[in-house]
């Protein structure tokens, strides 16, 4: 389970945070939506150590993840994407799952070459359908096969939580039903926050939703309490909340 | 895998057979020379060609190494203090010297005092996430200061002038034309040993991880890797082979002082890794070996249009050919299969 408590992240005087409450509890997918400067990427900026909280208090699996540097916490079983995508483009797709399923080996180990697949980046491969282009550089995927390399990734390392931040963003329709599809096959055995503007993709996929505005938890249900909520239909300044979120970048 | 080793053993070959058969004692020395910087720019193209660390303070290391290896036949010539003490009115051994009279020591000290230097040096540095420029400055700051701590030092390193005059090498006459053969052999076995284990650790998961902390470091820690670690272990593995470069450039070339391992040569080390191509090992030792060459070749005739046809030529190779004489020769190659 994660948990977060009056979560706080200051910038030189202007609170990103500003005291966030969330719960997400083991096996959940989780949605977190918002306008732009909302706090999304913030947010998982604080799970995950790249920023650290100005107060407040940041738990998994009954570790207080306060203070940890950002490997330590990806030993704990949390994993992340980032909003552009960054995969090492001179290794190989094989060598990205590779690298990224290897961490829990002491560093000498990793001395040798690496010999056929192992049956955890076989199973990544297989997961995010990216067999064909096992061998093939990074450097030469396509935007969506990038998304899915680095979710591929994240798979690899076996997490229990994944934190994807707007994994979607960029994608055509049918590689966006594919990755619906992809994170709720996930979802099934990991606990999962995705962090997604589109309004059609989160009536497709979505059970819980997490509006967050300036810094704090607005909203909290399901995807149709959420958008009938009068208070996100103000943030989305008047407009119907379905069309305002569907149109975000 | 023959053919892979193919290209590895003809260089071997020539080498170690071709080489001593051919060469006049003279021009091998010269050779055994550029080798020991080769075995430099090896340590220079795994830090900074694939991890990405621009170290311009190799010249430490290498000095270390260097003095450490001087100091050991400094006191097995027998007669007393070592001349330059004498000159400079020392009359006890000091005590910081007297260690390096066991072989062992010495040479355990020319490789392991640059590997700690180098550890404690990276875990300080890579954990306060200090990278590209500035780490480059730094390790340029700490070759200026190595020199003038051993400029200051008259009595306990010989000054500007450093040391020279050794006569012997484990009971070998450092003069016979025999010790510098077998010196010869023993540096170029010492760097293809160092070479094949280092592109074997190119080659290995190490080494993909290494290329991935230098292409981005920020996301190698979301994959729960500590990229300070990967770093220093590999800065310390380039500082090793710096080390053990200067302990064989003493007997070899007979001289070791601070002009030879300031930030000048330090800098020429890493130019010669650009011109050869720093993305590939072999490319880091063919870059040593015919900077060495062309040094030697253009000092003989104008003593001073080295340094600006160096220059000329490190601006040449990064603005034409990124990747170095290797990056050209590759690209001959596919474009003559193709
Ligand atoms: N490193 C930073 N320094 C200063 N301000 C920042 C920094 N990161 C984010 N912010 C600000 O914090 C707010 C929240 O940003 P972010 O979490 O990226 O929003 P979202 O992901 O919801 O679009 C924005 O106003 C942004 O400008
Ligand atoms: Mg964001």
């Amino acid at each position: 389970m994660l948990e977060l408590r009056d979560v706080q992240v200051v910038f030189d005087g202007f609170r990103a945070l500003d005291g966030v409450d969330l719960t997400v509890p083991d096996g959940e997918l989780r949605f977190l939506i918002g306008p732009n400067g909302a706090g999304k990427t913030t947010l998982i900026d604080v799970i995950t150590g790249l920023t650290r909280p100005a107060a407040g208090s940041v738990r998994f699996a009954g570790h207080d993840l306060a203070g940890r540097k950002e490997h330590q916490i990806v030993r704990l079983g949390v994993g992340r994407t980032f909003q552009t995508s960054v995969v090492f483009e001179e290794l190989t797709v094989i060598e990205n799952l590779d690298l990224a399923a290897g961490f829990r080996k002491p560093l000498w180990s990793l001395a040798r070459r690496r010999r056929g697949v192992s049956e955890t980046v076989a199973e990544a491969l297989a997961r995010t359908g990216l067999e064909e282009l096992a061998e093939r550089s990074a450097g030469v995927l396509s935007h969506g096969q990038r998304q899915w390399l680095e979710i591929g990734m994240l798979l690899a390392q076996r997490p229990k939580l994944l934190l994807l931040d707007e994994p979607v963003a960029g994608m055509s329709k049918d590689e966006r039903e594919r990755t619906g599809e992809l994170l709720t096959r996930i979802a099934d055995d990991h606990t999962v926050v995705v962090v997604e503007h589109d309004m059609e993709f989160l009536r497709r996929h979505a059970s819980t939703v997490t509006v967050l505005h300036e810094g704090r938890v607005l909203v909290e249900g399901s995807v149709d309490q959420v958008s009938a909520d009068p208070r996100v239909q103000e943030v989305y300044l008047g407009r119907k909340a379905s069309d305002a979120v569907g149109n975000r970048p | 895998m023959i053919r892979r080793n193919l290209p590895f053993a003809t260089v071997a070959v020539i080498v170690l057979v071709a080489a001593p058969l051919l060469l006049e004692p003279f021009r091998l020395s010269l050779l055994a020379k550029y080798l020991c910087y080769a075995i430099v720019a090896l340590g220079i193209g795994l830090a900074w060609g694939q991890g990405g660390m621009l170290t311009l303070g190799q010249g430490v290391f290498f000095g270390l190494g260097g003095y450490s290896m001087a100091m050991h036949l400094k006191l097995t010539e027998g007669g007393g203090l070592p001349d330059f003490m004498v000159w400079s009115g020392v009359e006890e051994l000091p005590a910081l010297w007297v260690p390096f009279a066991n072989p062992v020591f010495a040479l355990g000290m020319a490789v392991l005092g640059p590997v700690a230097i180098a550890a404690i040096l990276g875990t300080l540095v890579f954990r306060q996430r200090v990278r590209g420029a500035y780490f480059a400055i730094l390790t340029q700051a700490l070759a200026a200061a190595m020199v003038i701590l051993l400029v200051g030092q008259q009595g306990l390193t010989g000054g500007t002038n450093g040391m020279t005059n050794f006569f012997d090498l484990f009971g070998r006459d450092l003069a016979e034309d025999s010790t510098q053969r077998g010196l010869y052999l023993v540096v170029a076995s010492v760097l293809g040993v160092l070479y094949l284990a280092t592109r074997q650790l190119v080659n290995s998961r190490y080494g993909r991880l290494l290329v991935a902390v230098r292409d981005g470091e920020d996301r190698v820690r979301f994959l729960g890797y500590d990229p300070a670690l990967v770093k220093t272990v590999t800065f310390a593995a380039s500082a090793g082979m710096a080390g053990l470069a200067g302990a064989l450039f003493v007997p070899v070339v007979g001289i070791i002082s601070p002009a030879l391992l300031g930030v000048v040569p330090s800098l020429e080390l890493v130019v010669a890794v650009a011109v050869g191509g720093r993305h590939v090992l072999a490319g880091a030792v063919l870059g040593a070996v015919v900077m060495g060459y062309a040094q030697t070749a253009f000092s003989e005739q104008f003593a001073d249009g080295w340094l600006y046809l160096q220059g000329a030529l490190f601006i040449l190779v990064m603005t034409l050919a990124p990747k170095g004489i290797i990056g050209v020769a590759e690209r001959l190659r596919r474009a003559r299969t193709t």
